[in-house]
């Protein structure tokens, strides 16, 4: 027990908690977009696994990396507005659509991969984002080299909940997604076309998703491998319900989440010899279900999530 | 046809009334004007000028404002945000919230119409969120305010205020057009009548000049004549609530409800949605036990919360929402008329295979016996009228003869045929021997329909008075939660 | 522009949409290959060959189909009641735990009783796993389709660390896998050549007793109202989360034999790669079916064919083998999309 209490203090822990979570609150926040909207966007594993393989695969055909994820994002908007197509303005079962999405969106991922090359057997590598010392700020003990160390993108997803956060509750926009998701019948009421507000929200939030996939392959390692999102994308919709749809609350629990993983490593170096490492690679998985049973009965779902609208459908 | 060839047109400071029964149109004709749907033909003129054709957007940047009849705002947002949506553009860096909340407070002070602007709108009572959907639509400064059947979820007293508002307003120089199938309401408040049937305009006259009979006559085409009670001797007690409670605090929580409902009788239970009716129903219906006090039903305790015991015990249940929760849109005719009694020699082989043969001989026995206008048991539900898909619901309730019938909201929404076949079938089974709990939201049905009246006040029941010793607008001030001795009181003052 | 309901949906327009969504889904496919610099027609020839040309071919795609036709039902019985249960992959590997665990040597009964045994036991095992999930979701109203996601990683780690750990075969050279199911437990073969086995009968059997089910049972009737519309079933008097989770039991069941079949009637012993992912292509076989379990059979010969013949035609002018998942992918989409159109239409404003 004393081994784990010396990790937390450890700021290899903390930077790496930092950098777990980046991924983390890039897809969470794409998916809590969507369902403020009210559509649930169970493409995201597949839209990570494209962001993943595009980005990388741009910058490896010779293109910088802030190119990279300008173009995984715009990938994941192209699925997102596939995902839009299908479930806001044919009203298409959103569960089913997402699947297929994911199924569709990774072999496309895995196939083009192979495609652009076809020999590789040890993944090829790409030199990735490199850590930024932020002046004065990283020479703080423990929080400099933990917070403060971190590469661009980590510094841009951490920058984004509050972002998102102010343009979810204080724009006028924002309120268009929030009343999209709670009656989109309102929301036409107004004057405002509903299907636009919600194919923008999809889009935005599944280009989120993508830049979560690249910053796997651009920041936190330096290649593409196969099956690498592992999950991830099924995560961070369940960090969502954990996060009643607050950005707030999804960068608290997305830390959590981080902080258990980058803690189940170094703890499978210190107790990996009595517990199988399986047991430690199944916690956040775990955590994820028992972290909806703990909030399932306390949250409020935006009351239209999956609930198609047909403009001048007669009831 | 919804709508043929429709020509009218309004003035600046009038209240245009638009009258016709249901199915008549006039929504169809409400949502083309604000750009909801489109006509297939047809232009519609605000100032002159040609407003383009399905474009909400356009309706009201041209003045015009709607409150629907069923409110569409959204429950968990702030009645500010509910307001200002789409009032600023959607790319703007902020909400501009002090300017909304100033501009709100004065023009609701201006208009009389006080709500709270930081509340969350699930906490507002429905005239409180009618406030706020007209509102909605000053706060754009419409200048023709569209209201579809603005009174059916209010009390009598609700409604008086709601008229008070509406001619306030229109002294500022709005036009207003009122929607309403209610001949009385629409005699007190327009000045200028146009009535729409079968999707065209019947008849269009001033307010002034016209009679109620000529209304209605032109309303339905050949009058209809309504069902009317007749005088019978009531049976045994069927139905037998005493101290009937459940859970919670709510308004739709039952405190201490006593009832009995004797055979050959039919009690009325009035009241504003969501003051415990749903309760009660689905209570009755077998769909709850959760409950304290006792049941019964022919002097056994009522099987609670099994609805196929309850239906075999001798109850009818016609549900309040007929799509919701009637039927099974997707299936087919035969297969929803099976659906109470699955398990029954009658259908299935000891209870695990379901025989087509037997269920859709008996389908077409029940089709024939109600007047289902169907191509046959096979056809797709969801493609059956409302008046023919609540046959099917009688049938399926009545055929077995049931002792109680349960009927909520049971010609809501259907068209004058279908409301008379409805209250006829009630009357007959009334006459056969049934007992009859008739919930209702429309007082005049109540009046017409029972022996009894019992008002429903957040989740308290008021002692069932015979039919006709109350005024309706008695009834109206119990269900706006004063009694009756305090209305007496207020009687005497004035005089 | 607007969508409208059509008045009737034809029979034939109802039954062409998945061949209008296959046609599609291979028209994009077409694309993929045109790009990696091969002949289309060749290349879907080389599949077709690939997939039925010989015997030995067809033997393996519906050696192949077993598992998807089982997956298959599995997800268009849970659909059918709404339950979106995806996860499938994690229960055939419940099901190929259990034969594991009862069919290496714990228990020995004769063939006869022996291979019925295992079935069950897998199946118990695969509706097992579901309990947890449909129970949140009755219950807690948690989306089952994350907690069925995420119980698949669970599983696959739980097979992990048994064939690594205490299931390891010590005769295995090292290689993670389990001991072999005894020759009692193991699934006959069906020909003198190739790999088809007994749970092709097994397969075949259960998809006509589920169509049988679903469509003149009450419990059938029970599940598709439930699916249709929960609350005119409550009214009714069908008990909703009884019939919902009694409709997961037996989705899970069915991929539960999925696994026993794949361990007992192919392999032999339990692995980690036992699956290539059956559990998700199942939820492109079932919706191919629009979810009748007997439609399920050739939806599942025409993707298991599609796996197999694109192994072959990989091979042959060196296309990715995964153009095969991207077909599945495309394929649930395209049925999404020809099925709604069977049912409405659009109307364009100019």
């Amino acid at each position: 027990m004393s081994d784990l209490f010396e990790i937390l203090l450890t700021a290899g822990f903390w930077a790496a908690t930092i950098r777990i979570v980046s991924p983390l609150i890039f897809g969470t926040l794409g998916e809590l977009i969507c369902e403020r909207a009210g559509v649930l966007n169970l493409g995201i594993e597949g839209i990570m696994t494209v962001g993943a393989m595009s980005g990388w695969m741009w910058v490896y055909q010779g293109g910088d990396l802030w190119g990279g994820v300008i173009f995984a994002a715009s990938m994941g908007a192209v699925f997102g507005l596939l995902h839009a197509i299908f479930t806001v303005h044919l009203g298409l079962s959103q569960h089913v659509t997402g699947i297929g999405i994911t199924l569709f969106a990774s072999a496309l991922s895995y196939f083009v991969y192979r495609m652009l090359l076809p020999d590789a057997t040890t993944p090829p590598k790409i030199i990735p984002f490199q850590p930024i010392e932020i002046p004065w700020l990283s020479d703080m003990p423990l929080i400099g080299e933990a917070v403060f160390s971190q590469s661009a993108m980590t510094y841009l997803a951490l920058l984004t909940v509050p972002v998102v956060w102010y343009v979810l509750f204080r724009t006028p926009v924002g309120l268009a997604v929030r009343m999209s998701g709670e009656n989109p019948v309102a929301v036409e009421a107004q004057g405002i076309n509903v299907l636009a507000v919600r194919t923008a929200a999809v889009m935005v939030g599944s280009a989120f998703m993508a830049v979560g996939g690249a910053f796997i392959t651009m920041s936190w390692f330096d290649a593409f491998y196969f099956g690498m999102i592992n999950g991830r994308g099924w995560i961070c919709v369940a960090l969502v319900i954990f996060a009643s749809w607050n950005p707030g609350r999804a960068l608290v629990g997305a830390l959590l989440f981080a902080g258990l993983e980058a803690l189940q490593v170094r703890a499978q170096q210190s107790v990996g010899a009595f517990i199988p490492y399986q047991f430690f690679l199944m916690l956040p998985y775990v955590m994820s279900i028992v972290a909806m049973i703990i909030m399932a009965r306390k949250t409020k779902y935006p009351q239209a999530l999956l609930v198609p609208f047909r403009r001048g459908e007669r009831v | 046809m919804a709508n043929d060839a429709i020509s009218l047109s309004l003035h600046a400071g009038e209240i245009l009334a638009l009258l016709g029964e249901n199915g008549a149109g006039k929504t169809t004709l409400m949502n083309i004007l604000f750009g909801h749907y489109r006509a297939d033909e047809g232009s519609v003129l605000v100032d002159g000028q040609e407003l383009p054709p399905g474009s909400t957007q356009a309706a009201i940047q041209a003045g015009i404002g709607m409150v629907h009849q069923h409110f569409t705002l959204a429950d968990n947002l702030t009645v500010l945000e509910n307001i200002t949506l789409g009032t600023q553009s959607l790319f703007a860096w902020r909400q501009n919230q002090k300017k909304a909340r100033a501009k709100l407070v004065a023009m609701s002070e201006d208009y009389g119409l006080v709500v709270d602007p930081d509340v969350l709108v699930s906490s507002l009572s429905v005239g409180e969120r009618q406030r706020v959907e007209i509102l909605k639509a000053l706060y754009r400064d419409a200048r023709i305010l569209i209201l579809d059947e603005p009174t059916a979820v209010l009390t009598p007293q609700e409604s008086n205020n709601l008229f008070a508002t509406l001619k306030a307003i229109t002294k500022k120089g709005l036009a207003i057009i009122f929607i309403s199938h209610k001949l009385h309401e629409i005699l007190a408040i327009s000045s200028r009548i146009a009535v729409l049937r079968r999707g065209a305009i019947v008849g269009s006259l001033e307010t002034v000049v016209a009679q109620r009979e000529q209304l209605a006559e032109l309303m339905v085409g050949a009058a209809v004549a309504r069902p009317k009670l007749t005088a019978i001797e009531k049976g045994k007690p069927v139905l037998e609530i005493s101290g009937l409670s459940t859970q919670g605090t709510g308004a739709t929580a039952l405190k201490d409800v006593n009832l009995t409902i004797r055979a050959h009788e039919i009690v009325g239970i009035a009241g504003v949605a969501g003051n415990g009716q749903s309760t009660l129903a689905d209570l009755l219906s077998g769909l709850t036990k959760r409950f304290s006090g006792s049941v019964r039903l022919n002097a056994v305790a009522l099987p609670a919360g099994d609805p196929r015991a309850v239906v075999a015990a001798g109850v009818g249940r016609i549900p309040e929402d007929r799509h919701a929760r009637g039927m099974v849109g997707e299936m087919e005719i035969w297969e929803n008329l099976i659906s109470e009694d699955l398990r029954s020699p009658e259908i299935s082989n000891s209870g695990i295979i379901i025989s087509s043969s037997k269920s859709k001989s008996r389908a077409e026995r029940q089709i024939e016996e109600f007047d289902v206008r169907c191509s046959g048991p096979e056809a797709e539900t969801k493609l059956l009228s409302g008046g023919n898909m609540q046959k099917l619901i009688l049938a399926r309730a009545l055929s077995r003869d049931p002792t109680l019938i349960l009927a909520n909201q049971p010609v809501r929404g259907l068209d004058e045929g279908a409301i008379a076949y409805v209250q006829n079938q009630l009357l007959q089974a009334r006459q056969r021997g049934a007992a009859i709990l008739l919930v209702s939201e429309d007082l005049d049905e109540l009046m017409s329909l029972t022996d009894r009246i019992a008002v429903m006040f957040q989740g308290q029941l008021s002692d069932p008075q015979p039919t006709g010793d109350q005024s309706i607008a008695e009834i109206g001030l119990m269900m706006a939660g004063q009694n009756s001795a305090a209305l007496n009181e207020g009687r005497s003052l004035d005089h | 522009m607007i969508i409208e309901r059509r008045e009737s949906v034809s029979v034939w327009r109802a039954a062409l949409a998945p061949l209008w969504a296959v046609l599609a889904s291979m028209v994009l496919c077409a694309a993929l290959i045109s790009w990696a610099g091969a002949s289309v027609f060749q290349a879907y020839g080389l599949l077709v060959k690939g997939a039925f040309g010989s015997s030995f071919a067809i033997n393996e795609t519906l050696t192949r189909s077993i598992p998807l036709i089982l997956t298959g039902l599995a997800v268009s019985v849970a659909f059918r009641a709404k339950f979106y249960n995806i996860g499938a992959e994690g229960q055939l590997y419940a099901g190929a735990l259990a034969a594991t665990y009862f069919g290496t040597g714990l228990i020995t009964l004769p063939s006869g009783l022996m291979i019925p045994f295992l079935i069950l036991m897998g199946a118990l095992a695969g509706g097992g796993l579901l309990i947890v999930p449909v129970l949140l979701k009755t219950h807690f109203k948690v989306d089952e389709v994350v907690t069925t996601l995420l119980l698949n990683f669970v599983v696959l780690l739980v097979v992990s660390y048994l064939i690594e750990g205490p299931w390891k075969d010590p005769m295995s050279l090292g290689w993670p896998q389990a001991a072999s199911i005894i020759d009692e437990g193991v699934l006959p073969t069906l020909l003198a050549k190739g790999r088809l086995h007994f749970g092709l009968i097994v397969a075949l059997i259960l998809a006509v007793v589920i169509w049988l089910m679903m469509k003149y049972s009450v419990f059938g009737y029970e599940i598709r109202a439930v699916g249709l519309n929960a609350k005119a079933a409550e009214f009714a008097g069908i008990k909703v989360n009884r019939t919902v989770i009694l409709t997961a039991l037996i989705s899970g069941g069915l991929a539960g034999v999925a696994g026993v079949s794949e361990t007992a009637g192919l392999k032999g012993y339990l692995t980690l790669d036992l699956s290539p992912g059956f559990g998700y292509t199942g939820i492109a076989v079932a919706m191919l079916a629009q979810l009748n379990p007997l439609a399920v059979i050739p939806s599942a010969i025409f993707l298991s064919a599609v796996y197999v013949g694109s192994d072959a035609m990989s091979r042959a002018v060196n296309i990715p083998t995964y153009i095969a998942d991207v077909l599945v992918g495309v394929s649930v989409l395209a049925v999404l999309c020809s099925v709604m159109f069977s049912q409405y239409r659009v109307r364009w404003f100019k």
